[in-house]
């Protein structure tokens, strides 16, 4: 930050040059990590740490505004937008890295590499010896300077910048707005509905509820072990975010079982209590199997009777 | 009175329209529609004719402009009309002869149920040949030209349902065409040289032009001239177009529309007389054609065929006449009077023949007709005698004069067209003697038709009498009234000029010799068919007998130098077109249909994949940057 | 060390967001990309300014972060729109022009 004090200078101090290869390490790692996550949470962090580094680097260039800016919005503000859209849309849900179009990834590297050399080699091309630094620039404030530029030379900009903003702010209410046609049916509507098309009259069955996941994305088992897509919610089904409920799974979660158990076991012989806990947990877990079943069994007989 | 001039073409202009757009409500008077406008017509031009004897030499012309029709920066073309004696001739003469046959034409049309439609066209013909001939300007003579050649189409080819008149009429309209491209040149030439069509200014303009320029209209002028009257080369048409109704034949083809090429170079004069070499060329196909018709004539077995070569043998007088400058404008148009009259009334007469004869026109089935149908005998006996130039009748005083005229041209040039015309008149003598006694003389020669009927001659109702006598009366007395005091040389004088030449022949000598060969061809007839009975079939004949039943082999030579070439310039046209041309645009529709095919698998719809082109783009934007930078 | 290393690094940033556009289909992640992209060149901007002594290139660079914020509003818009209709944020499935 010293270079940025001096009038002309040909070299920053060893400390920024010590911070700019540490952090520049992280920022790099941290891009990379944003392109090579298979969840798109993970690629959020990512970038949110590769930016506060940029912030760090903006500081340390004299750009102290920006640095806050890019701390306060782009941080802030911005990731926390792509989180929101994330959990949206889904945000376990982890893409295949696989790439499905012919040749695409080695295009992708290849121009990614010819571009890099070429960016490279213009900025070496330019070949800067020796700069100006911000120390004039700066020596109002850096903020009173950004304040000076804006609001005179730059004053047309900023102006339509605001529009800008108001447009997209309403572009994206647009986008996103759903204009209700017709009026959403009441409860009693839809029961009714139900009743007459004779189809999911009792209640939908709850989803599985194990001991390690009292989740609502595991879906319940049927009396031959086999998992229920109905008792999972629309919504999740819609995403196919239904957690795995294979033979594997279904084994561990037996070893699961049985070693807490076992765990169980021995706490019964010490405390009953305990024990008395365990079974009502089983005996729920076996009511929701025979619920399962019960609505299963009154589907059929009502297909049956028609 | 200028007002007049226009009612004069509005009359049968209207008929025409209210015929052709009337439908069947007018079947019923439709004939006497379009005749009555026409008789309007002539009682109209017989009005300005004695307001124009009633005025000075010189101030007979009358001017009328209608409105204007192309007014375009400095330059205008308007409808407006032009009577001079000149034209005032052609007026009594399409509507005098026009009305008479319009008279006929009921009687002769009366079993005909499009007899409403035929009147229509004819009146039609009228106001479009009153229009060619009052035109003030060669642009609004065009449409009359134009609209003369549409009605003669329609006439030839009014009985469509036979082939041949349908063919016919396809020819005569085909060669008609070659003839106005000729005209249409003219004008274009007219203009690029006078920068106007009207023909005062044009007439007076001709000394500031190049000899050149005047020799290329005068040829195009006269190319029109040929197709519209039937002369050598473009002759061909005239005969076939005898499909035409027989009243066609005597207005159309023998009385007045072949007759507008003699009236567009007499119109013409002042350019032929500044263009020499078309001068030249005029005369030529006038005496060309005047043997070649009259020989054609010779042989035709179809009595309308027969009249038909006569025709273009007397028009190629008229041409000739019109091609000697002022020595012979006159005698062109009173020839073309004279013959107006004696060639309409022996179409007539040959129609009345067949009126009579069950629709036969082979004169070698006639035989002497003369006691069933005296009338006929008598008035086509009287066109007859003035055709051939008997003295005292019509034909006599015009054509002796065009001989004259001839010989009067002077030098070699002189003395071959003399002896042409004298030639020309020999022959008219003897195929007309011959026409005459294969038809009213001899023994019956009848047969039978087709349907086993047998004919009974009989003599034409009044209506088709009274035009032929009417015709007749014309054909004796118009020469002789013409030349009385030269009363028809006084009167067109001042608009077509004359002089007399200097004829290396006296007058009287050369009427004796016109007689001698009168008498000579009228003998050779007797001998050959008066005199021996006639074969109901032709015999083989000579080699020029037989070429000239196929009209001298015009037919042959125009499918050899024409036909024949065109269809196999079509035939490689049509091959240059499907294999060249269709190759090269099949081709490039294939090549970029191909192309396209490849180009669109770029075109896949992953964003993905243009991200990747868009990003090689930049990558090649650098590059370029770079290197520029470099250099 | 000279601030052009900054430059070095804004490049590298700039391509490694460039490829991740290219190579990923989650649409979100794409736009973290683009997000990445923008950064590295808000940061050539800034080591700019330090080098021409004025302080334009943060001007731009501000503008860059308003105009980016707003393009990330309507973009996220769009994917929810799409994922809404689409029940998938893959930019591969959206290669049609319609449903």
């Amino acid at each position: 930050m010293s270079g940025g004090l001096a009038a002309a200078a040909s070299t920053t101090s060893t400390g920024e040059a010590l911070q700019f290869w540490v952090l520049g390490t992280i920022a790099v790692l941290g891009a990379l990590c944003t392109i090579l996550m298979r969840k798109a949470v993970h690629s959020a962090l990512s970038l949110a740490g590769t930016m506060i580094i940029l912030a760090i680097f903006y500081l340390a260039n004299g750009a102290y505004f920006l640095g806050i800016v890019q701390i306060v919005v782009y941080t802030g503000a911005i990731m926390m937008l792509f989180l929101f859209v994330v959990m949206l849309v889904g945000v376990t849900a982890a893409d295949s890295l696989k790439e499905t179009l012919k040749g695409q990834r080695w295009l992708a590297a290849l121009c990614g590499i010819g571009f890099g050399i070429l960016l490279c080699a213009g900025i070496g091309n330019a070949s800067l010896k020796s700069w100006n630094g911000l120390g004039q620039a700066n020596s109002g404030g850096n903020v009173e300077g950004l304040a000076a530029l804006i609001f005179t030379k730059y004053v047309f900009a900023f102006e339509i910048t605001g529009a800008l903003l108001i447009t997209a702010a309403v572009g994206a209410m647009v986008l996103t707005h759903r204009e209700r046609t017709e009026r959403a049916r009441t409860q009693r509507e839809q029961s009714e509905e139900r009743v007459r098309i004779g189809r999911n009259v009792p209640p939908l069955p709850a989803p599985g509820v194990y001991a390690r996941h009292n989740a609502v994305d595991i879906p319940g088992l049927l009396p031959d072990g086999t998992p229920s897509e109905l008792t999972v919610n629309a919504t999740l089904r819609g995403r196919g975010q239904i957690r795995d409920v294979s033979r594997e799974s279904l084994a561990e979660l037996a070893a699961l079982e049985q070693r807490s158990k076992r765990w169980l076991g021995r706490k019964t012989d010490e405390t009953a209590a305990s024990g008395g806990d365990a079974e009502t947990e089983n005996g729920e877990n076996t009511a929701n199997g025979e619920n399962g079943e019960n609505a299963g069994s009154a589907r059929n007989s009502r297909g049956a009777a028609k | 009175m200028e007002n007049l001039i226009g009612l004069l073409v509005a009359a049968p202009l209207l008929g025409a329209a209210l015929l052709l757009c009337g439908g069947r409500r007018l079947d019923g008077k439709g004939h006497y529609i379009g005749t009555a406008l026409a008789a309007a017509s002539f009682v109209i031009g017989a009005v300005l004719f004695a307001d124009m004897l009633g005025r000075g030499e010189h101030d007979r012309a009358l001017h009328s402009k209608v409105f204007s029709w192309i007014p375009v920066g400095g330059f205008r073309a308007d409808v407006a009309f032009q009577l001079d004696q000149l034209s005032m001739t052609f007026v009594l003469l399409i509507t005098g002869v026009g009305t008479l046959i319009h008279i006929y034409s009921i009687g002769y049309m009366e079993h005909d149920e499009r007899r409403r439609r035929f009147f229509g066209y004819l009146n039609l013909f009228l106001a479009a040949m009153l229009l060619l001939v009052l035109a003030d300007n060669y642009l609004l003579l065009y449409v009359g030209w134009e609209g003369v050649g549409l009605a003669s189409y329609l006439l030839i080819g009014f009985w469509q349902h036979k082939p041949s008149a349908a063919t016919a009429a396809k020819k005569a309209f085909i060669v008609n065409r070659v003839g106005d491209v000729g005209l249409s040149i003219a004008i274009m030439l007219m203009f690029t040289t006078f920068g106007t069509f009207t023909f005062a200014p044009v007439l007076t303009d001709v000394d500031n032009a190049s000899e050149g320029k005047l020799t290329a209209i005068g040829l195009m002028l006269l190319l029109a001239a040929c197709g519209k009257s039937a002369q050598v080369p473009l002759q061909s048409w005239l005969g076939d177009a005898m499909e035409g109704p027989t009243p066609v034949s005597a207005l159309i083809h023998a009385a007045t529309m072949v007759t507008a090429g003699v009236y567009l170079i007499t119109r013409s004069g002042a350019i032929f007389e500044s263009a020499p070499d078309a001068q030249t060329a005029v005369v030529t196909v006038g005496a060309v054609t005047l043997l070649f018709g009259a020989i054609v004539g010779c042989a035709k077995d179809d009595i309308k065929k027969a009249l038909a070569g006569s025709t273009m043998s007397q028009i190629g007088y008229m041409i000739l006449a019109a091609g000697l400058g002022p020595i012979g404008y006159v005698f062109a148009i009173m020839h073309l009077v004279t013959h107006g009259f004696f060639k309409a009334g022996l179409f007539l007469g040959a129609g009345s023949v067949m009126h009579g004869m069950n629709d036969e026109v082979d004169m070698r089935k006639y035989g002497g007709l003369r006691k069933y149908m005296p009338v006929t005998f008598v008035t086509f006996g009287l066109g007859y005698l003035a055709i051939i130039g008997f003295p005292g009748l019509s034909g006599f005083w015009s054509k002796d004069k065009i001989i004259e005229a001839a010989f009067a041209k002077g030098g070699t040039e002189g003395w071959i067209l003399g002896g042409a015309a004298l030639l020309g008149a020999a022959i008219t003598a003897y195929y007309m003697t011959r026409v005459m006694l294969l038809t009213f003389f001899g023994e019956k020669r009848w047969v039978p038709d087709e349907a086993g009927n047998e004919p009974h001659p009989h003599e034409s109702p009044s209506s088709m009498t009274i035009p032929m006598i009417v015709l007749a009366v014309g054909s004796v007395f118009a020469g002789g009234l013409f030349s009385l005091n030269d009363s028809f040389l006084k009167w067109l004088e001042p608009v077509t000029g004359h002089s007399h030449g200097d004829s290396p022949l006296s007058a009287a000598t050369v009427t004796a010799g016109t007689m001698v060969v009168l008498v000579i061809g009228v003998a050779l007839a007797w001998a050959q068919y008066g005199r021996r009975p006639v074969p109901r079939t032709a015999p083989r004949g000579s080699l020029l007998t037989r070429a000239a039943r196929r009209d001298l082999l015009q037919d042959d030579f125009n499918h050899v130098a024409l036909v024949k070439p065109g269809q196999y310039l079509t035939r490689g046209l049509v091959y240059v077109d499907h294999k060249l041309v269709d190759g090269v645009v099949n081709g490039t529709a294939a090549g970029v249909g191909g192309l396209s095919g490849r180009l669109r698998k770029l075109q896949n719809g992953y964003a993905r994949t243009y991200a990747v082109s868009m990003f090689g783009g930049a990558a090649v934007l650098i590059a370029a940057t770079l290197l520029m930078r470099a250099v | 060390m000279n601030p052009v290393n900054y430059l070095y690094l804004a490049a590298l940033l700039f391509t490694i967001g460039a490829a991740g556009v290219v190579i990923r289909r989650n649409a979100i992640v794409l736009f973290m990309c683009v997000e990445l992209m923008l950064n590295a060149c808000n940061l050539a901007f800034v080591t700019f300014s330090r080098l021409h002594g004025n302080l334009d290139g943060q001007i731009i660079a501000f503008f860059t972060m308003v105009v980016a914020a707003a393009e990330v509003v309507v973009g996220l818009a769009i994917i929810v729109t799409v994922f809404r209709s689409r029940h998938s944020a893959s930019v591969d499935d959206a290669s049609l022009m319609k449903l």
